[in-house]
């Protein structure tokens, strides 16, 4: 569903991603973790369409990113992890907006509209400006922007981040339940438990490269881990020794 | 608890920041060598001016001195109001709305030095240009009565204390206006009043008819206005303080007790500031925090609006709705409408106080005029475009994100940023054009010329501000104001202008040619039809070129926005 070949990242000297393989089944949740600064947002933000690669093709449900964009992007939803929304439009209409943008209009935008506002509790705010709205309720919002034109790929890019401990939930069984019904998703995340939970495969990016990919058994075996959970794995694969060193600074 | 850093180290941040922007800038010398040149012009008509006046002042025998400095205390009791306004609204920021704030709160500072470095930072933002428009003024007042050393200390000493006032007193005003109102809100109002108070003085200033004062039987009129100057003025306002210590210095001798008062005066309001921002400040910050308070938008009202955009097509049909629904809900953005209207009425008003036709101005200048007229208005025009549709592109910056994750052709966006500025700068050119025709009573063929032309040059002005928006953007800016005010914009109004100077001059030779004949009654020749006709068609010609090639570069760059 998501294909990514030798994707290459430069700014200016700096390499962001120095040639990225990777392939995300339909039907499947995809973690992409790695240290800040490893390459993980501009990777996504490639993929959204965003960013042209210096080097490399994306493939999104058949259609190259590069080359046929709109067939590209009518397939997938964006959730980015620090988003704009226009503060002097309404919840409602911007989700509306959102839903023009992808061509779609009419009774169906406005059911799935009504649909979404009352998932996360948010109908009484439906005709609220957004600059009223707090940090949780616009990220809310934003997820609805990605699920109201039915996409088949959803690229998410932190979606926990100010969301409350049942808000979070939701959005769990929500990508659980995408994933089911045969859509896919691919997502980074700081949040390593989540991660371990929700996802089938992951990848860990480091340095715009890919340390390691596959299921938790896979990465268990590829850092000689026995049974540790993620957090081990990661901290194994990128860097352990670090921490510890910072552990035994501050202990001192 | 005194901050370790104290009042120094808790600027140290906006100071590291402004000390690189400034080498930033330095170095890459684009921006600052326009805006020096442009300050250099401005300070030099600005002294220019003032020292014509007041070397005729001097002239008058008498009452010269008196003028010269009733003069400088209306320009200072005009800065003290455009202070007091200015203070206010930087304070907004400063004390409430600045990011900062946060970090500076949780942090075991002093409240005094809170208090104390964000009056500074007001102080400095809101005077600083006031400050570099007194140089000029009073450069002037020292060349042209010849005051020393002494003048421009005792000028420096005068006006320091009178912003210092003005900034303490603008920042109690603040606290206690965010106390009542929240600070966005506060923020809203302040913006709206400052537009109109500007719009307003600004029709006051032309509906006074200052020209009648150039006229001979206009004198009783000058008589009555130096009565007016005359009378006693008021002792409670420190900007006359200020005039009147500076105007002694200027003369020759001195009297420190204005000096004193306002010294006095100037601590004295930073000490009852302090105070009062010691006990009033944190609740009204914490009001400001948890004061955003609902304000549902008008639901009928906008779907009213959606139908009428309907038959655009999904896609530009809410791109068009987002931008009207964004613009009219910003106070920032709409409340610039109301100086907008102010100066079209300014314009048309200047038209009809023309002395055309009754006092034996021939046709041919009228038509002249409104041939000339064609030139104003597309300068106006180009001025709006500058504001309105050059940071079209810009402001779309955080959302690209959005935009270019969605199927979005650039030509759909492309569409909407040009008719959403178009349309308007149209109707408005039109409008502006027929009117003032009308009141110049020109015959229709100026009438369908002028209107023509100025159509043209709208559909190019907006091609080339969307243009040099998209070849200049600033994705980062968060004011729409100062996108207009950067280097793109700058370039886009020269651009423009040239665009306008080039139309006027292919039109001029055919237009004059036929007005000449008309005036003369002469008929129109075979020769002066086709001079007519291919100054026209070169015209129009460059309009469109000036349309088609920016749409296109626009699109390219719109295809190729990284974020």
């Amino acid at each position: 569903m998501i294909r990514l070949a030798k994707l290459k990242k430069n700014y200016g000297d700096f390499a962001a991603l120095r040639g990225i393989d990777l392939e995300v089944s339909r039907g499947s949740l995809f973690g992409l973790l790695g240290p800040n600064g490893a390459g993980k947002t501009t990777a996504l933000r490639i993929i959204a369409g965003i960013l042209q690669p210096t080097a490399g093709r994306v493939i999104v449900a058949g259609h190259d990113v590069q080359r046929d964009p709109e067939r590209a992007k009518s397939k997938l939803g964006f959730i980015p992890d620090r988003p704009f929304v226009y503060d002097k439009l309404t919840g409602q209409e911007f989700l509306k907006f959102v839903g023009g943008l992808w061509g779609q209009d009419g009774a169906e935008v406005d059911r799935r509209i009504d649909e979404l506002l009352n998932l996360w509790e948010l109908t009484d705010w439906r005709d609220e400006l957004l600059e009223t709205y707090s940090h949780g309720m616009r990220q809310k919002i934003i997820i609805s922007s990605a699920l109201i034109h039915k996409p088949d790929v959803i690229i998410v890019d932190e979606p926990m981040v100010g969301l409350d401990p049942k808000a979070a939930r939701i959005l769990k069984d929500l990508f659980r339940g995408f994933v089911k019904r045969g859509g896919t998703i691919l997502m980074s995340t700081h949040t390593l438990e989540v991660a371990e939970v929700l996802c089938d495969s992951i990848a860990i990016i480091q340095n715009g490269l890919i340390r390691a990919q596959g299921s938790m058994e896979d990465l268990r075996a590829e850092a000689e881990a026995g049974e540790a959970g993620l957090e081990e794995i990661f901290l194994k694969l990128t860097g352990g020794q670090e921490v510890q060193e910072l552990l035994e600074v501050l202990e001192s | 608890m005194r901050s370790p850093s104290g009042f120094w180290g808790m600027l140290a941040p906006k100071r590291i920041t402004m000390l690189r922007r400034l080498r930033e800038h330095s170095a890459g010398g684009g921006r600052l060598v326009p805006l020096l040149i442009l300050g250099a012009v401005f300070w030099l008509v600005g002294f220019g001016t003032l020292f014509r006046i007041l070397k005729y002042f001097r002239g008058v025998e008498d009452i010269g001195d008196l003028l010269a400095a009733k003069l400088f205390g209306l320009i200072l009791l005009t800065f003290f109001g455009v202070l007091l306004l200015s203070n206010v609204i930087t304070a907004l920021s400063t004390f409430f709305l600045s990011r900062d704030l946060e970090l500076l709160l949780a942090a075991p500072s002093d409240w005094l030095q809170l208090y104390l470095t964000r009056l500074g930072e007001t102080l400095l933002h809101s005077s600083w240009m006031v400050g570099l428009i007194c140089l000029p003024i009073l450069a002037a007042y020292g060349t042209v009565f010849g005051g020393g050393l002494v003048f421009y200390v005792v000028a420096a000493m005068t006006l320091l204390p009178l912003f210092i006032m003005l900034s303490a007193l603008g920042s109690a005003v603040t606290v206690l206006l965010v106390s009542i109102f929240p600070a966005r809100r506060a923020k809203d109002i302040l913006g709206v009043i400052t537009v109109g108070a500007a719009g307003g003085l600004v029709l006051l200033i032309r509906l006074l008819r200052p020209e009648s004062l150039t006229k001979p039987e206009g004198f009783r009129n000058l008589g009555e206005f130096l009565a007016l100057l005359r009378g006693p003025t008021s002792p409670w306002i420190p900007s006359e303080w200020s005039a009147s210590a500076t105007m002694e210095a200027l003369q020759g001798s001195f009297d420190p007790f204005p000096l004193v008062l306002l010294w006095t005066s100037a601590l004295g309001m930073v000490v009852l500031g302090a105070i009062f921002h010691a006990r009033a400040y944190i609740s009204a910050y914490t009001r400001s925090q948890t004061g955003a308070q609902r304000h549902p938008a008008g639901r009928r009202f906008s779907r009213s609006i959606a139908r009428l955009f309907k038959p655009l097509g999904i896609r530009r049909s809410e791109l068009v709705l987002k931008d009207v629904r964004v613009f009219f809900r910003d106070t920032t953005q709409w409340s610039q409408l109301i100086l907008l209207s102010v100066l079209v009425v300014v314009y048309i008003y200047n038209i009809s106080a023309l002395p055309l036709y009754t006092e034996g101005v021939s046709f041919f200048f009228a038509h002249v005029i409104s041939f000339l007229n064609v030139g104003l208005a597309g300068f106006v025009l180009s001025a709006i475009a500058a504001r309105f549709v050059f940071p079209a592109l810009s402001i779309e910056g955080p959302a690209l994100w959005l935009l270019k994750s969605s199927p979005l052709d650039a030509r759909d966006l492309l569409w909407t940023k040009y008719w959403v500025g178009t349309v308007p700068l149209l109707i408005m050119a039109i409008l502006l054009t027929i009117g003032t025709n009308l009141l110049l009573e020109v015959g229709w063929l100026m009438m369908t010329l002028s209107v023509i032309t100025i159509a043209a040059i709208a559909f190019a002005l907006s091609a080339l501000a969307l243009a040099f928006g998209a070849i200049y953007p600033q994705f980062k800016s968060e004011n729409m104001a100062q996108i207009s005010t950067s280097l793109g914009g700058l370039l886009f109004m020269m651009a423009a202008v040239s665009l306008v100077g080039i139309v006027l001059v292919l039109e001029s030779w055919p237009v004059l040619t036929i007005l000449r004949r008309r005036m003369f009654g002469m008929a129109l020749t075979q020769e002066s039809v086709i001079i007519a006709v291919l100054g026209g068609l070169a015209a129009l010609a460059v309009c469109t070129l000036a349309t088609i090639i920016p749409l296109r570069v626009t699109l390219r760059r719109i295809e190729g926005f990284q974020v």
